[in-house]
């Protein structure tokens, strides 16, 4: 019995030395290449196969591991991604809102800087100049956009406006106008969908952008407007008003289901990105219309997706290769009609696009170009999430004074007001 | 091959130990083996050293980390080890929506402690009625407890969906409006002052048949003879539960209350399934803001401040609990 049990003590011992690690050396391939995104479902994965066999076209032989994290806008996938970074085993290549999200990726310490791959490719001149003052960070290049999505969109049903006689409001004071007469009619004249707590931050974009303009906005994310600029009180006011517009029901939607107020012709208007483009056409909705927000007129709101390079990526060559794909014409047009976004490069092939992104896509060259924040261009992401949960307790607080001062403390915390 | 060194240290020292104490102590309490004098007591630590060396890493170590971490700079990706004291304390109290959590969290206690501990004690008292098919009704009212809090929240998002009067009425509200009851219809988790005790009636739901079963355990567990007593003396099937039954189940509330305290206090999955931060962050709970914070927002710093705030609220809970039961049972 004694003789068993010091046997069990060897063994339990034995384990011990077994679960302290040994540093195991991976094996260096060549013949792979890991992506990274959150592109699971619908137009998105497929948007992603269409650019890997655009680079298995280019370069057969290499094996794609397709690593995707499922769930709300990357968060799980960004959670993985972080320890994955910090943890020394990076992927090859992995999705990034481009613009400021970039910072959280501390680019001087794990990524590498791009700026030779953009001008061998010539990407510095197929690529607007909004977007690469937008991508880049301490004076370089750290990723390669792949698609534009455009934020401020004022999507609404043709059969509601047709019925009542109503034209898309170009002024907040017409909004409104036509918000009461539809009121009246029992219809929900500003749809919103707020549960994931985004949404809010989102539509406030549009406002503000409608009340500072283009440059005023802009200048709130780089400290030269100030938050507690009487037009940003004014936004409050105007947002605080249109909330009281929305169906009684937005908590317990996300913007999909809060579309669906459109689709049964019971709601008017909604402010989405133009992912909701896709949407309405997986549900063989086609009645609907799309503007510009309120004032937003010649202002185009964007967020782009891009891939990113990290040192110590095992496959480097490959990613390289990856990175002048989805920087490429050919790899672009593969991509952007499934996704449902416009290319990121101005000479994509048009007639590849439905009618609303060729629209966008003319929008895309002549507007101004600002970025959004919910969306990861505009703020480092601690300020991004700050911004978002502000604006999502003003839907129920309407505490005008309070959330300018929170606003404004925000900008504090991110260093960027004084 | 280190392992197997550190076994040989660790047993020359054991059986230098045991040869020392060995000389000081009566031969009685060596027991009957010469050369591996108290040998079981050096098989013994080794046999309990990985779980201990494991849970002092992976808990305890992790813990110390998260502490640490909580007193630094840390608000990126990478690690930034600036100590900054409790500045990350401040901060967090200051936030808006950590104090609405904190209320949350103490609104969803009280209500889920309260409605479960009644409904699971009042279902025990009526299934100890000796009824028939007494197993089926104890299986049906079991059941949720199977399920994962997950899947509850989905189920019970669409139920207490409010759906609003351009597209109809949806789950508990239709029903509402079908049995002639609309007066009853609420906006529920979408409405800011309803928020998280509607999370409360899901949570009601999975946990209540759960006490019902230790509720349960403990009625049989009462013998016949006390009841009888109290009975012969006179007193009524109320007094008999006022002052017979429920003290007597006293241990038992009190484990329950442990148990779905804790629960209660890090809730996290229930409410990401059902309703998010509600509006204006009225179904919200210090464990979610912990992730939106940790894992959206990339302040590591502040994320592990509220873990270490949620720790410390459940040890309050937790540790008068256990020094309690290891004081009775040193007692016995």
């Amino acid at each position: 019995m004694v003789r068993h049990m010091r046997w069990l003590a060897v063994l339990s011992v034995l384990l011990i030395g077994a679960v302290i690690p040994i540093g195991s050396a991976g094996a260096a391939g060549t013949n792979k290449l890991e992506i990274f995104s959150w592109w699971t479902a619908g137009g998105e994965a497929e948007g992603l196969a269409g650019m890997f066999a655009a680079y298995k076209q280019r370069y057969p032989g290499v094996e794609i591991v397709n690593a995707t994290v499922a769930g709300g806008a990357g968060t799980n996938a960004k959670a993985v991604l972080a320890t994955r970074l910090t943890g020394g085993d990076p992927p090859d290549s992995f999705q990034v809102h481009a613009g400021l999200e970039i910072q959280t990726y501390d680019p001087e310490k794990f990524l590498e800087p791009l700026d030779s791959l953009y001008k061998s490719e010539g990407w510095d001149r197929a690529l607007p100049k909004g977007v690469l003052t937008l991508l880049q960070y301490k004076g370089h290049y750290w990723a390669v956009p792949v698609n534009i999505h455009r934020a401020n969109v004022l999507w609404y049903s043709k059969k509601v406006f047709s019925a009542n006689n109503l034209t898309p409001p170009k002024t907040f004071a017409e909004f409104f106008k036509i918000a009461d007469t539809l009121k009246a009619k029992g219809i929900v004249p500003f749809v919103l969908g707020d549960k994931e707590g985004w949404e809010s931050g989102h539509a406030f974009e549009a406002v503000l952008i409608g009340t500072l303009g283009a440059q005023g906005y802009a200048g709130l994310w780089t400290g030269k407007t100030q938050w507690t600029d009487a037009r940003v009180t004014q936004a409050l006011n105007t947002y605080k008003r249109m909330i009281s517009y929305t169906n009684t029901d937005h908590a317990a939607l996300t913007w999909d289901g809060a579309g669906q107020y459109l689709i049964n012709g019971k709601g008017a208007m909604q402010i989405m990105g133009d992912w909701q483009n896709g949407w309405f056409q997986s549900k063989n909705y086609s009645d609907y219309g799309w503007a510009t927000p309120p004032g937003n007129a010649g202002v185009f709101d964007a967020l782009s997706d891009s891939f990113a390079l990290p040192k110590r990526a095992k496959d480097r060559d490959n990613a390289l290769n990856w990175l002048r794909v989805a920087g490429s014409k050919a790899g672009q047009e593969a991509f952007n009609p499934k996704k449902g976004s416009i290319c990121a490069r101005t000479d994509c092939n048009q007639a590849l696009f439905n009618a609303y992104l060729q629209s966008a896509a003319k929008d895309w060259q002549s507007n101004t170009l600002v970025p959004s924040v919910v969306h990861g261009a505009a703020a480092i992401e601690s300020w991004a999430v700050k911004y978002k949960d502000i604006m999502a307790l003003f839907v129920t607080s309407g505490d005008v004074a309070k959330t300018q001062a929170s606003l404004q403390a925000a900008c504090k915390d991110a260093g960027v007001c004084k | 091959m280190q392992g197997r060194r550190r076994l040989q240290v660790i047993s020359n020292e054991g059986q230098a130990a045991a040869r020392q104490s060995g000389s000081g102590l009566p031969r009685r309490i060596r027991g009957g083996s010469r050369r591996w004098p108290s040998s079981d007591r050096v098989t013994s630590l080794l046999l309990i050293a990985p779980s201990v060396l494991a849970v002092a890493v992976f808990v305890y170590g992790f813990i110390g980390f998260t502490a640490f971490a909580s007193l630094t700079k840390w608000d990126a990706l990478a690690p930034d080890f600036t100590f900054v004291g409790l500045r990350n304390y401040v901060r967090l109290f200051e936030t808006v929506r950590f104090q609405i959590d904190l209320r949350n969290t103490v609104t969803f206690t009280g209500f889920f402690l309260v409605s479960c501990l009644s409904l699971g004690f009042l279902l025990a008292v009526l299934l100890d009625q000796r009824i028939r098919a007494e197993g089926v009704f104890r299986s049906i009212f079991l059941f949720p407890l199977a399920l994962s809090f997950i899947v509850t929240g989905v189920v019970w998002r669409w139920l207490l969906n409010p759906g609003s009067v351009q597209l109809g009425s949806t789950g508990i509200n239709l029903l509402l409006d079908r049995i002639g009851l609309g007066l009853l219809k609420s906006g529920w988790y979408t409405d800011p002052k309803f928020g998280i005790k509607a999370v409360v009636i899901a949570a009601t739901w999975q946990m209540s048949g759960y006490v019902m079963a230790m509720y349960l355990a403990g009625l049989r567990g009462i013998p016949e003879e006390l009841r009888e007593a109290a009975r012969v003396d006179g007193a009524s099937s109320f007094q008999v539960y006022r002052h017979i039954v429920v003290p007597l189940l006293n241990p038992i509330t009190l484990g329950a209350v442990i148990i779905l305290g804790h629960i209660s206090l890090k809730i996290f999955d229930l409410v990401v399934a059902m309703t998010g931060p509600g509006p204006g962050f009225s179904s919200d709970v210090p464990a979610f803001f912990m992730f939106d914070t940790t894992f959206r927002g990339n302040n590591f710093a502040q994320g592990a401040g509220i873990a270490i705030i949620l720790l410390v609220m459940i040890a309050v809970l937790i540790v008068p609990y256990l020094v309690y039961s290891l004081r009775t049972e040193t007692q016995r």
